[in-house]
């Protein structure tokens, strides 16, 4: 392939999911107008998903979902061996995510619930760098393309990798929204690493976290805010634990 | 001749949303065991729901499903609304019905180009087919940008959606953008067209085992959200009454359970809805179907493919119409104000791959007591593997061989459109 007069190795990429929705993986497949175009870019090696072929030799791993069975930490263990970059991508391989809503409930409990008395296979939830190194983190449920093809180019280029540092609230307000507290509701955007677009707030959807804190955030301060307002303090503790990525805060009592 | 000998074990098949196995094996020319069996972890979303508000618990259910995601959110909001006496505006009711529209596309197309078509042409994948087939590729891009746009429009989002919400919509779409998605849809027509003539040119497996069809059922319109229960060995029950109509068990080979009615097995999704519901097609999407020699009742699993591709045609002409009565519409009244209420109820959708369940029960502060999601390929999977054994015979009397039986099969199982983590939840 050739871009500008120069010549392109193709990145060999493999797409791999645990535990979750396989709704990240979907998101690839999105964009439907420049798919061959990002296509170009990609020699996929393994995509289970997609592609009835399957090879090892992948130079990057996109990771999806979290870790609950021994099956799985043994595949992931394979798959690490094999990459030279590995990526979590979306909110259950970067926190755990939804999943982790399990570990709330006794283990034993939960498998009695739902299957009486077959015996079943489940661990407590892991995020993928809890059991393997993690070389980039993207976030979000499901995760953005636009961020995920920014961030594989970035990888082909060398380019530094970043995630926004600021919080949601700063993306909320440039698209002219109105503020969620005004509307009597809370909402995590002050506190939550932005990148979606604020598509939540934007949608009159208070956010729910799933990108993780922003950097520096004053939770203090916005814990006050809440508590200013008169608003629940279940209600914020709820959605601090919806995607298990405001743990150190949310068990703050002060 | 000589005797078939073989021991197919597909670990994880390819192109299905999930991790299934397929394991056949034959002696001598007799079929000794054809199993579908489940590996997907499972995650308890039962158990996740229980002591959530009211209010989160769509957002969170959604998550069930990276492909149908808005059916799950509207399966819980329905059950939700129902179990608390809460009656949606009339708008919103239009803007969910749109939703679901966009979702049974987008999903609908992924699973025709991207996941079953590649069997028919012998690929491993779509890719190869983006040179030799361009145009055709471009037909099924376009479907599912469409349909993706009808999602993101309604709901805020292409996956999980954001604006679905107990009571109502949180936000009403733009009538400009109601306006463009009108003609984007107009513009697709002709790709449904071209989908239709390279369909022709495939070759659909000739399998029928006789089984039992279960979908939602109104009597007015093609069913997408809520009405009663019906089978095509003629039970008809009330929305309610979804678990005489499932009979969930569990099998020591899978993760996932499996259900019966009226015979050992029983099939959901587009199939089925066709075969119950012919009557309420888009006259468009009828002469497709006869163009195809689809008619109901239908058994051959391997037409589900072709019951997608006349959903397609009438869910555009649908939503075409449907969006010509929402810009009529003032959409001021989107969401009723509720106060919780103590009560369960069922919430009944046709997801793509067929009949959903949600039953919720809530206390008198909304919280959620109790929660059950029945899911369509939970439906399928005893259709599925009473499918293997019956199509690994019937291989066997024509004499194929090993590599043949094994892609028939992993064909029959795509043609359910399997969504398996979705299956074990």
């Amino acid at each position: 392939m050739q871009h500008l007069g120069f010549s392109h190795t193709k990145l060999k990429i493999g797409s791999f999911d645990f535990t979750c929705c396989e709704g990240c993986q979907l998101q690839l497949a999105n964009h439907e107008s420049s798919l061959p175009a990002f296509l170009e870019l990609l020699d996929i090696r393994n995509f289970r998903e997609i592609s009835s072929e399957r090879h090892d030799d992948y130079d990057i791993a996109l990771v999806e979902g979290s870790i609950t069975r021994q099956d799985e930490v043994e595949r992931l263990e394979t798959i690490r061996k094999n990459a030279k970059v590995l990526v979590a991508y979306g909110s259950c391989a970067c926190f755990g995510g939804v999943n982790s809503l399990k570990n709330n409930f006794p283990l034993d409990q939960a498998v009695r619930e739902v299957y009486g008395d077959k015996s079943v296979d489940t661990l407590p939830v892991r995020k993928i760098s809890d059991v393997v190194k993690v070389d980039y983190s993207i976030p979000g449920c499901p995760v953005s393309k636009e961020e995920v093809e920014r961030i594989i180019v970035s990888i082909a280029t060398g380019s530094i990798i970043s995630l926004p540092k600021y919080p949601v609230c700063v993306e909320c307000k440039q698209r002219l929204n109105t503020c969620l507290f005004d509307l009597g509701e809370i909402c995590l955007g002050p506190i939550t690493r932005a990148g979606c677009d604020a598509v939540c707030t934007s949608g009159k959807t208070p956010c729910l976290g799933c990108r993780g804190p922003a950097d520096d955030i004053n939770f203090p301060s916005f814990k006050q805010l809440v508590s200013d307002l008169k608003l629940s303090r279940d209600e914020l503790d709820e959605k601090l634990g919806f995607y298990n990525c405001f743990e150190e805060f949310r068990h703050d009592k002060s | 001749m000589t005797k078939v000998n073989c021991s197919i074990d597909v670990h994880h098949l390819t192109r299905v949303e999930g991790h299934g196995d397929i394991r056949i094996s034959i002696k001598e020319g007799k079929l000794i065991d054809a199993t579908w069996a489940v590996v997907e972890t499972p995650r308890f979303f039962e158990v996740m729901v229980k002591g959530m508000s009211a209010q989160r618990v769509p957002f969170l259910t959604s998550r069930i499903c990276g492909i149908c995601s808005i059916s799950h959110a509207l399966a819980s909001i329905r059950s939700l609304e129902r179990a608390m006496e809460i009656t949606p505006p009339d708008a919103a009711e239009k803007i969910r019905l749109l939703a679901m529209h966009g979702e049974t596309l987008q999903s609908h197309a992924l699973h025709l180009f991207f996941l079953a078509i590649p069997d028919f042409v012998n690929t491993p994948s779509v890719l190869p087919l983006i040179k030799s087939h361009p145009e055709i590729v471009q037909a099924g891009l376009r479907l599912k940008e469409a349909g993706n746009a009808i999602s993101a429009l309604t709901t805020g989002r292409l996956t999980h959606p954001v604006s679905l919400v107990v009571g109502g919509v949180s936000k009403a779409p733009e009538k400009k953008d109601l306006l463009a998605l009108k003609h984007q849809l107009e513009g697709v027509l002709p790709d449904l067209e071209k989908t239709d003539a390279f369909c022709k040119t495939l070759t659909i497996p000739d399998f029928t085992r006789e089984t039992e069809f279960v979908s939602l059922y109104n009597g007015i319109t093609y069913p997408f959200i809520g009405g009663d229960l019906l089978s095509t060995d003629g039970i008809r029950q009330n929305e309610n009454e979804y678990l005489t109509m499932t009979n969930e068990y569990l099998e020591e080979y899978t993760t996932s359970k499996l259900t019966k009615l009226s015979r050992e097995s029983f099939a959901a999704g587009a199939l089925a809805r066709f075969n119950n519901n012919y009557a309420f097609l888009h006259p468009r999407a009828k002469e497709a179907a006869e163009t195809f020699g689809l008619r109901p009742v239908n058994h051959n699993p391997f037409m589900n493919n072709i019951a997608q591709l006349v959903e397609c045609h009438h869910i555009v002409h649908d939503a075409i119409s449907m969006i010509e009565k929402l810009l009529d519409d003032p959409l001021d009244q989107l969401k009723t104000q509720w106060t919780p209420k103590a009560g369960a109820a069922t919430g009944a959708v046709e997801a793509p791959r067929g009949i959903l369940y949600h039953h919720m029960e809530v206390d008198e502060s909304g919280k959620v007591v109790k929660g059950d999601c029945i899911i369509p390929t939970t439906q399928n999977n005893a259709n599925i593997h009473l499918d293997l054994s019956a199509l690994a015979l019937q291989a066997l009397e024509e004499g194929k061989n090993d590599k043949e039986i094994q892609l028939l099969c992993e064909m029959a199982v795509r043609s359910y459109d399997p969504c398996i983590s979705c299956s074990v939840h």
